[in-house]
Order: structure tokens, then C-alpha cells, then sequence
């Protein structure tokens, strides 16, 4: 066991984690952020994406003991009253089913959004397409992205 | 959210246990800025609130309570069966709050989701209970305004007097109102006159979604509770020996534990359990036979030429129409098993207390998760208890309740609140897939090309039924022969989104194509001909409205420009499945000799569309899945454990490899008949059909890109 202080959202934690945990599960288990979602934990399918000084990352596959000074946001603060641009895209698009791989789409589109703020259709569909939707809302995901840029 | 950052744990799970019950509609992002707006709690309305009926209760003021009682999975029921009883209350929607029911016998029928059958199921009890609210607020009305009822009319949450223009809004009659007695029978609209139906509203939990609110049961949190994994044998293996010592050592393990052939890791977060799982060295034996994939491949060889076959239907004499033929065309089609995997791996909380149980979790069948559940701890029913979280996917794996089960019998052992999650290991090869199956389809045609004969016979693992045997093309057919074939095994297997259809439509609309190209004739209007001569004269009974068969067939082929084109490729595919019709089409171009999927064309009739927006996109995600397992998803077995065990040998579809999809609807006013299923079955079909129009190239195996025949053209995938 060691104790990490992460920055989170702006706010500084410490926890008290094995330092091979994962980022991920120090959200969920130990900080209760559990916006960020569990689904493959190999790096596969962006369910777990949060923005580690601004840039899209995995965090099943980020240990908590590499993470040191860097700036993790997560789906809870990537705005304080959910009004980020991406996030008014996705509900003016209504793009999710059953949602649980939308707050990974909404952090990897955020973090593309915040590098390349008008980006191409190519451009968006190389990024999103580490992120796998079961329920298949791709035409959705897009749609909102290009209206997310187009709005900002 | 500040608030919510800046917590501790105890507060967030206060926050965790409201928000998950109820939210907002019609969430404003710019929040209060409006001085006049009074925003209550959700508690508050819920405290004040005059009940009416078991969806429905409003408040003095004017807020809607509605409850949603069927699992909501992603097929959009949390929005759509609200919209249909405030349509008939004529609600003002902005007003509606929804909340996700827990299991209720009493109130509720059919809590279920499953068989895209909760709006065809719902429909009417949820438009009486909207309209007899309605009806009581006019009465009360009536009275207090000392008027006719028939002078009364009401619109977006007021009763209006239009001779004198009064209006009174409904949180000022509910006092009265609910106290009245429910009139027996209620008038419901015409459809023409629907304001909130047929209107694209959003999703009642946008903003819990995309602000990463916990929702779904792997987000579930109870003071006090232990989390725990579970080690599963492989099919048709029981335990051999457990060496736990290693997995022991982990920090943060806290007990391991066997049972029934399980074995659990407990501790209090997650990781430990993961890592430690990895170290637990469990040995197994066989315990009755184990199978792999070559065992399927000759069992399907061996069964389908002798295997015992059940005779699903029989009409006229076969063998003499296929004697006298001029013509015999036969096929066969094989699909391999697939994994639901939904994005949210299987989990469930449990909470033994002497004899009463506290379940929460994700399931597509909360009253089976009660029932096994008390059968286990030899209990009554009604001492189970269910909280249906929102479901991370379900495609019909959540219909069982192994994973409840499981989860209470631990916490019965270990005498503690328990929450078991998957990992994405266990959910690939913790079971009940998908059955494989495999077809042999024969036609017998005359010399003008007529389909006299037709035989199918299907040899299923573990399918039961892998017929439709009173579909298309039954009743179009004199002479016809149905039969099925199942082997049993221990590999478990379970409805599929869209079961058996899910394949039986590609391998069934694929050999219609091949008949009608062997006899020179167009592929719709070879199936047209079959369609009007199961209008004219039936042959035996039939399952299907064959005009609302045609009417998508004709539709498809005039929206997608059939055969106008001669640079596109077209493949067609029609299916009936879960009351619903629906064709579509392919496009496929050439460019610099290599064949392009440019375009899928839908055409679904499931009559009234609740909700386009979400409508739209249970087509859309029904393609897409339809498409990503035909192209792309193969399951395997390997000594009674399959080979793909996460999604890096495990291909799901992803964004760049989906077409536009352009989707039209019926507009008919038929009462509403299905939608989470049907445009699933028709997709691979109509993709393999295009392919083989583009390439000479059939397809007759399950996934594509691992056919031979696929590496020789290399398909590509045009997007918008
Ligand atoms: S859970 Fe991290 S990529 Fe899938
Ligand atoms: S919305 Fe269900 S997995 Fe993406």
C-alpha cells in the first residue's frame, strides 16, 4: 500500500491503494466517481476514457502510481452543470441507448474537441473509433461530435 | 457537481441512492436562471403527490409522476411508456418526472424485457391510465367550475373552460380528483390526434448519463457491503482441486470461498480481485462430455444427414414435387455461437437477511431473478425483494438469473451484503450464448420457375426450435418440410436479441436469393410472386399479414431505387420477427475494382412510432449489430471453454466499419408491434446478397471476413 494525491476535477485526493491499481478502479472504489465505466479492462474499448492533462486515456490500464502530478478529469468534472459543449450535443443528438459506454465516447470526444476544435469527418471517426458501442448509436456518435464542433 | 466532487464517500452514496431511483425530464443546462420556475425535489413531489394509479400520481404542483416499470436496456421503454400515458393524461411534458418502478406483482404485469413485446404488451393499459386520470381531473373540474364535462377540454397539464376561458391547472384538481372513483371505461384518442406520440422526446436520462451518474448495477453501493468475483468452470468440467494460497496473498482478499462448483474471491474493492483471480489455481475434471468447436463442426455434418429430426410442419407431398422438378436448387448455412457481451458485464447485488433478500441490480427478468432466487433459499417469493437498476445492455443475457442466484447464495454464506461483477473474462465465457446452428435449404421449381417444393431443415446446439416453420415463405409453397434437429450440450446457450431469427433470416433471405437468380428472376419479384400467392390461396396456416409484408417489400424497393442503377449492386432481405416487418437493401459500388457497402435502406412496419428519434435509432443499432456479428463476431470452443475471452480476439463492430443507414417508416396506425428486435434479422442477408451481386461470391458462413471467398475481394465500408 501507498498513499497517492491525485488531482481530480480540480479537487486534490488521497488515497490509500496497491500501486499497481488501476486509475479506474481508484475512481470507483475507492472515490466513488463511478461515471467512469468498467467494461474490458484490456485497453479495448474506451468505456473507462478520462483525460489525463487533457488527453483521452484508459484509465482500466493507467496504475494509479503513474499518474503523479497530472491533471485527471473524469465525466463528473468535465463540466460543473453538465453543459460542456460535447455533453449538449450528445443530448440535443439524443445519441445514447442504453448508455453505458457514453461517458467514454463523451471524454474521448471532449479531449479530440480540445486539440482539434474543428475537426474533419475522417478525423472524428479515427479517434471515436476506439470506442465500442454495443447498442451501435455510431451514426449518432458522429452527429454529435460535428455538431459539438460546430457549436463550441 | 462541485458538491458531488467534494463529498465523501458517505455523502456520495446518499446522492447514489436517489439519483438512481428518479430523474428530471426536460432538463434545462443553463439550470434555474429562470426566477419564476419553483424546482422541486424529487422527494418533495414524491411526498406530496395524489396517487391515481399504479404509473401515475401528480402533485398540487402540476408535477407528473410516472413510473416506468419494464427494465430499461437501451431500448428506450424508460421514455417511450411514459410519452403514451402522458399523451392520454395530456400532461405537459416538461412536467413529467420518471422513475424506474421496482418489482411489483401487484401493480404491474409483464415487468419484463424481452421479445421487443412491452409497447405491443402496454400499449393500452398505459393509455387507460393516462386517459383515466384525465377523465377524473374533468370531473373534478367540472364540479368545481359548476359546468358540463362536455364543455371542457384539456391541453398540456390544464382542464379549459373555452366558453369563458377559464383554466385550471391539474395540481389544483388532484386534491379532488384522486379522490373520485376510476370510471370503468375511459374514450382513448385517435391516433391522428396524438400531441406527445409520434414527437421525437428525449431520453429521460440524458443528463444522469452524460454527467456519469450512477445508474447502472455495477455502479450500486451499500454501506457495509463485500464485492466479490467468482471463478466459473469451463462447460461440462466440475472441480478438481483449488489451490488458493497464492490468490490468498493478494491485499485486500479477504476470503476465498467454494461453492457449487464456483469459486468466489472476497474483498472490499475490485482490483484485488481481478489480480487475485489470476493467481487462483483451480484444476478441473470432466463431468459428462466436453466439446469443442471440430466436435460442432462434424456433429452438424453427422445430424444433419441422420440426425433425429422433429417435423415442424408438413404441407402437401415433397417428395413427388421434388421427383418431378425441373429444377432442384440446395444450400447450406452455418453461424458459429456468439457472446451477448453487452458493455456492462453481468453483475448483481445481494443481500441475505434470515429469510428475506434484498436484490439490485441489472435484469432483463426481475421476476425469474425472484422466483430462482427464493426456489434456492427455499423462501417465499414475496420475501424477495428487487430494485431494477438502469441495464449497461442486455441482448438477452439478462433474461436469466445465474448471475442473481449466484450472488445470493454467497451472501447467504458469507452472511454479508454482496456485490458479484464479471469481469469481461467471466461474461465472455461465464455462458449462455447465442446457439450455433446450421441449415440445409432445398427448392424444387418447375419449368416456369415456380417454387413448388421447399425443405429446411436446421441442427441446432443447444436452439431448440431453429425454425420459423409458419413464416415466409409457409403458405406460399404446395409442398413444404420443416424440420429441426437439436443436439444437447453443456455449453448454455440463451435467446439472442432477435432468437434464432437472428440467423435464420440471413441463411433463409440468402437462399431465397439464390432460387431467384437460378430461375432468371428478379429477387423482389420473385418474392412478390411468393407474397401474392400466399394472399390468393394459402397454403396451411400462416403467422404473418402478408399485405404488411408487401407493403415493406414494395417500399424498401422503391426508396432504395432497386434495379435502376446499374453501377449498384443491390442485395434485398425481407423478415417478420416479433410482430414487425421489415426490408431492407444493400448498396454496393465498385471502386477501383474493389466493392463498396455504400448504403443500407430500411423499411420497418411496427405500426405506430412512439418515439422516432429513439425508433430511428432501434433500426439503426439493429443494423449495425445485425451487420457486426455477420461480418466480423466468431465465437470458438476449445475444450469446453471458448478461445475468445475479451474484446481483442473478440470483434465487435466499430464506428468505421458502418454504412449510412437511411430508415423509413409505415405510416399505417396499426397499434404499436416491436421495435428492439426486428430490423436486426434481415441485415446479413441483405449484405450477403449484395456481395454475391457485386463479387459471384456466396456467402453461406458465419462470420464473413473468415470465409475464404471474403479474402478474395476484400469488401470495404463507405461511411457518411
Ligand atoms: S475498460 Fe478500459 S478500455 Fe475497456
Ligand atoms: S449506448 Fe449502449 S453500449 Fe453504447
Amino acid at each position: 500500500m501507498a498513499n497517492y494525491s491525485l488531482k481530480i476535477n480540480g479537487e486534490t485526493f488521497n488515497v490509500d491503494v496497491e500501486e499497481d491499481t488501476p486509475l479506474l478502479w481508484v475512481l470507483r472504489d475507492h472515490l466513488g466517481l463511478v461515471g467512469t465505466k468498467y467494461s474490458c479492462g484490456i485497453a479495448q474499448c474506451g468505456a473507462c476514457t478520462v483525460h489525463l492533462n487533457g488527453e483521452a486515456t484508459f484509465s482500466c490500464t493507467l496504475p494509479v502510481s503513474s499518474v503523479g502530478s497530472d491533471e485527471v478529469t473524469t465525466i463528473e468534472g468535465l463540466s460543473k452543470e453538465g453543459d460542456h459543449p460535447v455533453q449538449k450535443a450528445w443530448n440535443e443528438v439524443d445519441v445514447a441507448q442504453c448508455g453505458y459506454c457514453q461517458a467514454g465516447q463523451i471524454m474521448n470526444a471532449a479531449a479530440l474537441l480540445k486539440k482539434n476544435p474543428s475537426p474533419s469527418m475522417q478525423e472524428i471517426e479515427d479517434t471515436m473509433n476506439k470506442n465500442l458501442c454495443r447498442c451501435g448509436t455510431y451514426h449518432k456518435i458522429r452527429e454529435a461530435v460535428a455538431l459539438a464542433a460546430k457549436n463550441k | 457537481m462541485a458538491d458531488l466532487i467534494k463529498t465523501n464517500r458517505r455523502d456520495f452514496l446518499k446522492i447514489a441512492g436517489t439519483a438512481a431511483g428518479g430523474l428530471f425530464i426536460g432538463f434545462y443546462w443553463s439550470g434555474c436562471d429562470s426566477p419564476k420556475m419553483q424546482v422541486l425535489s424529487d422527494d418533495e413531489v414524491l411526498a406530496q403527490a395524489h396517487n391515481f394509479n399504479a404509473f401515475l400520481s401528480i402533485s398540487p404542483s402540476g408535477d407528473v409522476v410516472i413510473y416506468s416499470p419494464n427494465p430499461e436496456l437501451g431500448q428506450n421503454i424508460k421514455t417511450s411508456f411514459p410519452m403514451v400515458v402522458a399523451e392520454e393524461l395530456d400532461a405537459d411534458w416538461e412536467k413529467v418526472r420518471v422513475f424506474q418502478a421496482n418489482l411489483d406483482n401487484d401493480k404491474f404485469d409483464r415487468q419484463l424485457t424481452g421479445g421487443s413485446g412491452a409497447m405491443p404488451h402496454s400499449w393500452e393499459r398505459l393509455r387507460k391510465a393516462g386517459a383515466t386520470a384525465r377523465h377524473l381531473l374533468l370531473v373534478a373540474a367540472a364540479s368545481q367550475l359548476e359546468v358540463d364535462m362536455d364543455e371542457l377540454a384539456t391541453e398540456k397539464g390544464e382542464v379549459i373552460h373555452k366558453k369563458s376561458g377559464k383554466k385550471i391547472a391539474y395540481g389544483d384538481l388532484v386534491a379532488d380528483a384522486s379522490q373520485l372513483e376510476a370510471p370503468e371505461d375511459v374514450s382513448l384518442k385517435h391516433h391522428k390526434d396524438f400531441k406527445i406520440i409520434g414527437t421525437p422526446v428525449k431520453n429521460v436520462d440524458n443528463k444522469a448519463m452524460f454527467t456519469g451518474k450512477p445508474l447502472f448495477g455495477l455502479d450500486f453501493y451499500r454501506e457495509g457491503m463485500v464485492n466479490a468475483m467468482i471463478q466459473r468452470p469451463p462447460f461440462g468440467m466440475k472441480i478438481k482441486s483449488v489451490d488458493d494460497s497464492e490468490a490468498k496473498k493478494v491485499p485486500g482478499v479477504t476470503d476465498v470461498v467454494t461453492f457449487n462448483n464456483n469459486v468466489a474471491i472476497v474483498g472490499n474493492t475490485t482490483w484485488p480481485l481481478l489480480k487475485a483471480k489470476k493467481l487462483l489455481k483451480v484444476t478441473y475434471e470432466p463431468d459428462g462430455t466436453v466439446e469443442s468447436t471440430e466436435d460442432h463442426d462434424r456433429l452438424f455434418v453427422e445430424l444433419m444427414d441422420k440426425g433425429k429430426a422433429q417435423v415442424m410442419r408438413k404441407d402437401g407431398n415433397v417428395d413427388q414435387a421434388f421427383s418431378k422438378a425441373a429444377k432442384v436448387v440446395s444450400a447450406e448455412y452455418q453461424c458459429p455461437f456468439l457472446s451477448h457481451s453487452p458493455m456492462e458485464p453481468q453483475n448483481f447485488f445481494a443481500h441475505v437477511k434470515g429469510d428475506k433478500v434484498e436484490l439490485v441490480g441489472p435484469t432483463q427478468t426481475p421476476d425469474r431473478a425472484r422466483m430462482e432466487t427464493a426456489q434456492l433459499l427455499d423462501i417465499p417469493t414475496e420475501n424477495v425483494s428487487v430494485e431494477i437498476t438502469r441495464l449497461g445492455g442486455g441482448f438477452g443475457r439478462r433474461l436469466r438469473a445465474d448471475f442473481v442466484v449466484e450472488a445470493a447464495e454467497l451472501s447467504k454464506i458469507l452472511n454479508k451484503p454482496v456485490k458479484v461483477t464479471w469481469s469481461r473474462e467471466d461474461d465472455m465465457t461465464g455462458g449462455a450464448y447465442r446457439p450455433a446452428v446450421r441449415y440445409k435449404f432445398q427448392a424444387a421449381l418447375d419449368e416456369e420457375g415456380n417454387m413448388i417444393g421447399y425443405k429446411l431443415r436446421g441442427v441446432g446446439i443447444n436452439a431448440g426450435n431453429t425454425t420459423r416453420e409458419n413464416n415466409f415463405p409457409s403458405g406460399s409453397v404446395d409442398n413444404l418440410l420443416i424440420e429441426s434437429v437439436n443436439h444437447s450440450s453443456p455449453i448454455t446457450t440463451n435467446a439472442w436479441r432477435a432468437p434464432i431469427t437472428n440467423f435464420l433470416a440471413y441463411a433463409e433471405q440468402s437462399f431465397i436469393d439464390e432460387v431467384a437468380l437460378a430461375v432468371d428472376k428478379d429477387p423482389v419479384k420473385f418474392r412478390l410472386e411468393l407474397l401474392d400467392r400466399a394472399k390468393n390461396n394459402p397454403v396451411g396456416e400462416i403467422h404473418y399479414d402478408v399485405d404488411r409484408m408487401k407493403t415493406v417489400v414494395e417500399t424498401a424497393a422503391e426508396k432504395s431505387n432497386w434495379g435502376k442503377d446499374a453501377n449498384v449492386m443491390q442485395g434485398f432481405s425481407v423478415y417478420f420477427s416479433h410482430r414487425s416487418y421489415v426490408a431492407q437493401v444493400a448498396n454496393i459500388e465498385m471502386e477501383n475494382n474493389q466493392p463498396v457497402l455504400k448504403k443500407i435502406t430500411a423499411v420497418t412496419d411496427c405500426g405506430i412510432v412512439v418515439n422516432p428519434t429513439g425508433a430511428n435509432q432501434q433500426v439503426r443499432g439493429g443494423i449495425v449489430d445485425g451487420m457486426g456479428h455477420a461480418m466480423f463476431t466468431n465465437m470458438t470452443f476449445k475444450d469446453g471453454l471458448p478461445t475468445q475471452k475479451n474484446f481483442d480476439t473478440y470483434r465487435l463492430i466499430r464506428m468505421k466499419e458502418v454504412p449510412e443507414v437511411d430508415v423509413h417508416f409505415i405510416d399505417n396506425g396499426i397499434d404499436p408491434t416491436g421495435l428492439g428486435e426486428p430490423a436486426l434479422p434481415p441485415t446479413g442477408g441483405a449484405i450477403a446478397n449484395a456481395i454475391y451481386k457485386a463479387t459471384g461470391k456466396r456467402l453461406r458462413s458465419q462470420p464473413f471476413i473468415e470465409q475464404k471467398e471474403f479474402s478474395e475481394f476484400n469488401l470495404e465500408i463507405k461511411r457518411v
